[in-house]
Parts: C-alpha cells; structure tokens; sequence
C-alpha cells in the first residue's frame, strides 16, 4: 500500500522491519520489537494529547471571548496564538509553594493523577478504523473507569492540603462527580445497547445510521452528565471563584496548578470527542475506506463541533446551585435515563429486524420527551400554586403623619 | 521466565506491599489509599489472566465506588483525619508465628501439586466475554434466579443504609 | 488480546509520567522563598481558627452510598446489554425487572426526602 493509503501501516511496517533487524542483530528477547512499537505509539499519543491542551485553551479563551463581545488575546503573536506558550513559561516559573502540613504525597500525585486519568482515556479513542491505541473488547467501562481516578484526584487534593475550605470544596466536587456518573453510565449503556458491544470501534462500525438518531435522548442525557463531570459552567461549582474561591484547588501552584487546569481542557475536549464517537460515528465519512487519513478529520470536525457547543453552553448559562444541581440529577436525570434505558432495551427487542426500526427508536423518543416535558410543567405549575397560596409578607408601611401639635 | 511471568511477579509483588502497608500505616487516609493502590493490582492480575472485563469492574466499582466511600467515611468521622492508630497491640507475635505456620503449611501442600509452575493456559476464545457473561445472567437454566436475588440484596442494601444513616441523622448525629 | 492490554500497561506508566515532566521542570527553574507567612494556609487572608475538619453531613454519605449501588447496577447491566442479540424477549424483559427493583429503591429513598441537599 502507498503511504497516503495508509501511513500508519506503512510506518508501523518500516519500523517493524529496522527494529526486527536490530533485534536479531543484538539477540534481544522476541518480543522487544512489539514492545518498543507499542511505546512509541504510547508516547504519540500522549504527546498527541498534551499538545492538544495548548491548541484548547487558545481556542477556548478566543472563542468565549466572542461570546462575550470581546476580543480574547491579541497582543502574543497574530490572533493571540502565542498566548498558550506565555501562560505555560509563567507557570513554570512560578514559585511551588507547599502548605505547612500537607501531606507531601497525596500533595504531590493528585495533580498527576488528575491529567493522567485524562490522558488514559486517549488510549483507546480510534482515530480510523485501523488507528487505534488499544482495541479492547470492554473500552466503554474502561473510559469509566479510568474517569474514578479523576474522582480520587480531587479527593487527595482537597484532603492533603491541611485546608479547611479546600477539604469542603473537595467533598462536594465528590459528592456532584459521583452524583453525575449515575446517568453518565446509563447513558453510556444506550449505545453499547445498539451496538451490541463494548469495544468502542466496534460502536463505531455499528453505526449505520448514527446514535443520535436512534437516541438522542441519550444523547443530550450523556452531554449533560458530561458536563457535570468536567466540571465546567452551568456545573462549575468545583471552582467557582466567587463562591468557594477555587475549591479543592486553593493550595496548589504554579505547573501543580497548571496540570489541574490543563487536565481540565483536555477532559472537555476529550468528552466532545467521545461524543462524536458514541453518538456521531465517529470516524465515518465518505471515501474513509480507502483513505483512512480522513478518518481523523471527520472525527475531529465532529469533535469540534460538540467542543464549540460546549463552550457555548458554558458561555450561555448561569451557575447553578448546589441543591438545584443535585436535584436535577436525581429527580430528573436519573429517572429519565432509567425510562429511556427500558424503553430502547424493549422496542429494540421487539422491533429488531423491522423496516421501521430507526423511526420507532426516534419516535419513542419523541414521546418519552414530550411525556417529560408535560410533566415539568404540571409539577412546575403545581409548585407555583403553592407558593402563591404563601400569605403575602406584611410590607412596611410608615407612620401615619400626625398633625404638628 | 517469559514476560508473562515477569509482569505477573511485579504486579504480584506490588499488590503485596500495597496491601501490607494498609494494614501498617497509622494514617486512615494513607491506608484507604494503599487500598486503592492495592485494587488496582488486583485489577491488573484479572487482565493477565485474561478476564479484562472482571478488570474493569474492579476499578469502577472498588476504586470508583467503595473506596471512595471509605475516604468520604473516614475524612468525616474522624475529628482530626491525620491522627496517628495504634498498629500493633500485645498479641503481635503469636499472631506473626501462626501465619507463618499457615504461609508455610500452604506453600507445602501447593508444592506437592504437580503443575504449580507452570503457565495460566489460554482460555477458549469466546469463553469470559461480557456477551457470553451477559447470556449466562438472565438465561433461565443459568443464573437468572441469583441475578434478580442481587437486585433485591442491593435495593435492601440501600434501603437498610438510608435507614440507619437517616435515623441517625435525625436522632442528631 | 494481551497485546492490546500491553499498550494499556504502557500508557498507565508513561500517562503518570508525562505530567511529571513540566512539574519537576517547574520545581528546578522556579525560585524558592519559603516563608512562613506564604506557607500558611488559606482562609481568605485571616488567620485559620480550628484544626481542618468538615461538620459531618449525612448527605455526602448517602449520595456515595446510593451512587455505589446504581454502579453495581450498571455493573450487571452491561453484560445484560452486549448479549442483547443472543437473548430472547423473555430475557430482556428480566432484565428490566431488575432495573423496575433498583428504581424502586431509588424511588424509596426519594419519597424519604434524602435525596434533598439539606
């Protein structure tokens, strides 16, 4: 094959071929070639991923500076596209300053841990049908799992810092992380459903007709509890300025602090890709077949497209509190993931090899949304009747004038 | 040894003195997190035995769920969360000689079995994937009865937990 | 299949490592002035009153508690959903069985009022 066929093959080959050859010339252990490739590719892919953190807080910065009717950065290089390397030397050399007792281990990993929970996620992205880190049968549970050490992270964070406001911050950054993987999982279990799997280039083939037509209740269901878990506004909480002056995160400096908040763009941008790759197809496009390259330029137009409503999201909508935030999860998230979750799982079955199979999945959801909304709006109706029937608060009236005596 | 062997050893190894060092730290915080450390061996070993989705699980559910409920249990009911246990009480050293008579006694009935050296073999392909896990569940001449019996344990779970953290709560806990 | 897991195993490693690179960077060309009052810990530039604990608040716990058992749930689930093919409609309506039991829990603990962020 050429190599604009497919360069990766036609690398990996050549590099098999010198590797093998130096291998028996050195008389290595047998399997010293697959290990070394499997580290290169490793590490193109983590650089892959960290380098895309400065191309993200560029774009982020531009893009809700639009939103707000303003310019964003300008002055460092044309269009400000130098801004990301100016931000990355000032954290660097910004002084570490470590709290009086905190604890020099926890203190220490939870910013690794942070990005590293991120950057595993990429190992098993597929870029093409071929191009993939790791082609595991269980990658959906694994995206999951390694999402639970980002949890962790945020809890030694908040605990090592021998910090009362940090601790606090900590516990309900937890509490809503582990509040928002409930309908993130049941959301996640909605293609897996459709696909018949969990190796995630098997959903990809799977998707015939895209997930988001077959569910898009899921879909805005698993965006949401996205969000949530990233951290960003309308969930944003976890670091709010104004609220708990930055949170778990109070005590952290310079590039510890740096991790955290790079950990963070790459986490949105890597939730917009999932995203594209669960409910959007992914790679697929026309002529992918036979020029796999533009695999990746499908899958990041559809990543970039979820990216920028996420960032509109989070330039749109007002913070939201606290008991508000856990209600929505649990009176209404969860449910409705629940009730979507039974609804496919039935008509799927029922309706498997039917010709109409795609417009039942979409019309149930219809019903199902149309179902949710009416009841919103009779308990919403309700809960203002309620309050009306509040007696009205006395209002200061001022004394009568009284005559001059 | 072949890789296999090696990486089972350093993972072996390292579950081993993560475990050890739960049971030793004076810490509660530190031990809740060698246990985590200590999972996420255990997790690695279900791969190398080729049970990738028992791996999974073992991380989203341990490290994911338990642990993190055991932090979250110890940070708030320890007054201060760094103060120092007592580790080691009067009857350290008898309980030291019988686990060594256990450790030893073990590693002489195994070393009379015959294939304790050697290599896990392959499992037959299709044999621990999730779909055929998935079947076994809800087939009715496989586990369909414990499968709906572990709904009803976790809902009375949940139910007895709201009940007595509730109450308590209440009674001003 | 191990060889995919390989690539996982390598990842772990350098995926640790990689954000290390920056922070031993930064701990090497940054200026160190430690100073008391810098090393205190923060709260709002006051003086900190009480050691570092949280008022217990039952809520952090039951939300871990009942998070834990909707994730043994999805647990099961999820071979329940990639055998979806090989299962008859029967097995399919078991399974929603035991995600109607679960809901009922859910729904138990929300009539209780303890789902409410107090």
């Amino acid at each position: 094959m050429t190599i604009w066929e497919d360069p990766i093959k036609f690398l990996n080959d050549w590099l098999a071929g010198i590797l093998n050859a130096v291998v028996d010339f050195l008389n290595l252990p047998a399997g010293t070639t697959n290990f070394i490739l499997n580290l290169i590719g490793v590490i193109i892919v983590a650089t892959f991923g960290l380098l895309l953190v400065i191309f993200l807080t560029w774009l982020e910065r531009k893009v809700a500076a639009r939103f707000q009717d303003r310019f964003g950065p300008n002055r460092a290089g044309p269009y400000g596209i130098f801004q990301s390397f100016a931000d990355m030397i000032k954290l660097i050399t910004k002084e570490d300053i470590t709290p009086t007792g905190a604890d020099k281990i926890s203190y220490n990993i939870a910013p690794l841990l942070s990005v590293a929970s991120v950057i595993l996620i990429w190992a098993v992205v597929p870029f093409t049908a071929t191009w993939v880190g790791a082609d595991i049968n269980v990658g959906v549970l694994y995206i999951a799992a390694v999402g639970s050490f980002g949890i962790l992270s945020v809890l030694m964070a908040g605990w090592s810092s021998n910090n009362k406001y940090a601790l606090l911050g900590a516990f309900r950054a937890v509490a809503q992380l582990i509040s928002y993987e409930v309908p993130l999982f049941l959301a996640l279990l909605i293609p897996v459903l459709l696909a018949r799997s969990m190796g995630i280039n098997t959903i990809v083939e799977a998707q015939g007709t895209w997930f988001v037509v077959l569910a898009p209740l899921p879909f805005l269901i698993f965006l949401t509890s996205s969000i949530a878990e990233i951290g960003r506004t309308p969930f944003d909480l976890l670091e709010a300025e104004s609220e708990i002056v930055a949170g778990f995160h109070i005590e952290y400096t310079g590039m510890k602090y740096g991790m955290f908040m790079a950990g963070e763009f790459l986490h949105a941008f890597t939730i917009s890709v999932l995203t594209g790759i669960l409910f959007f197809g992914g790679w697929q496009g026309p002529m992918v077949d036979t020029y796999p390259l533009l695999g990746v330029v499908y899958l990041m137009t559809k990543a970039f497209i979820v990216y920028f409503i996420v960032m509109w999201v989070r330039s749109t909508l007002p913070r939201v509190r606290i008991d508000h935030l856990m209600a929505f999860n649990w009176k209404f998230l969860v449910p409705l993931s629940l009730v979507m979750l039974i609804v496919t799982a039935l008509l799927d079955k029922a309706f498997e090899a039917h010709s109409l199979h795609t417009w039942i999945l979409l019309g149930a959801n219809v019903v199902v949304a149309l179902i949710t909304v009416q009841i919103l709006r009779v308990t919403g109706r309700r809960k203002e009747k309620e309050l009306e029937t509040f007696p009205k608060r006395p209002v200061a009236v001022p004394p009568k004038e009284e005559a001059p005596a | 040894m072949s890789p296999i062997q090696l990486t089972f050893l350093a993972v072996a190894a390292f579950s081993l003195v993560s475990a050890l060092m739960v049971v030793t730290r004076p810490n509660m915080v530190h031990a809740a997190l060698y246990l985590v450390v200590a999972s996420f061996g255990v997790a690695a070993l279900f791969v190398l035995l080729g049970a990738p989705y028992l791996a999974v699980i073992q991380v989203v559910v341990y490290i994911g769920a338990i642990a993190i409920l055991m932090i979250i249990a110890i940070m708030l009911t320890r007054r201060i969360a760094s103060e120092d246990l007592v580790v080691v009480n009067a009857q350290a050293g008898w309980a030291a000689v019988l686990a060594a008579i256990l450790f030893f006694s073990l590693l002489i009935i195994l070393g009379g079995w015959d294939s304790f050296g050697a290599l896990a073999g392959e499992l037959p392909p299709g044999s621990v994937d999730p779909a055929a896990l998935g079947e076994a569940l809800v087939s009715p001449q496989a586990f369909v009865i414990p499968f709906e019996v572990a709904s009803v344990l976790l809902l009375a779970a949940l139910i007895g937990a709201i009940v007595i953290a509730w109450r308590s709560s209440r009674a001003g806990g | 299949m191990l060889d995919n897991w390989l690539f996982i195993g390598i990842f772990v490693l350098i995926a640790a490592a990689f954000p290390a690179a920056p922070i031993i960077i930064n701990y090497l060309i940054a200026p160190r002035k430690p100073n008391p009052i810098k090393q205190d810990t923060y709260e709002c530039g006051i003086e900190t009153v009480g050691d570092t604990w949280v008022q217990f608040k039952v809520q952090y716990y039951i939300y871990a508690l009942v998070f834990l058992i909707f994730d043994v749930e999805t647990v099961f689930l999820y071979p329940w959903a990639v055998a979806f093919d090989r299962l008859a409609l029967f097995a399919v309506v078991e399974g929603v069985i035991f995600i109607l039991i679960l809901a009922a829990g859910l729904i138990y603990a929300w009539r209780q009022g303890v789902l409410e962020w107090t």
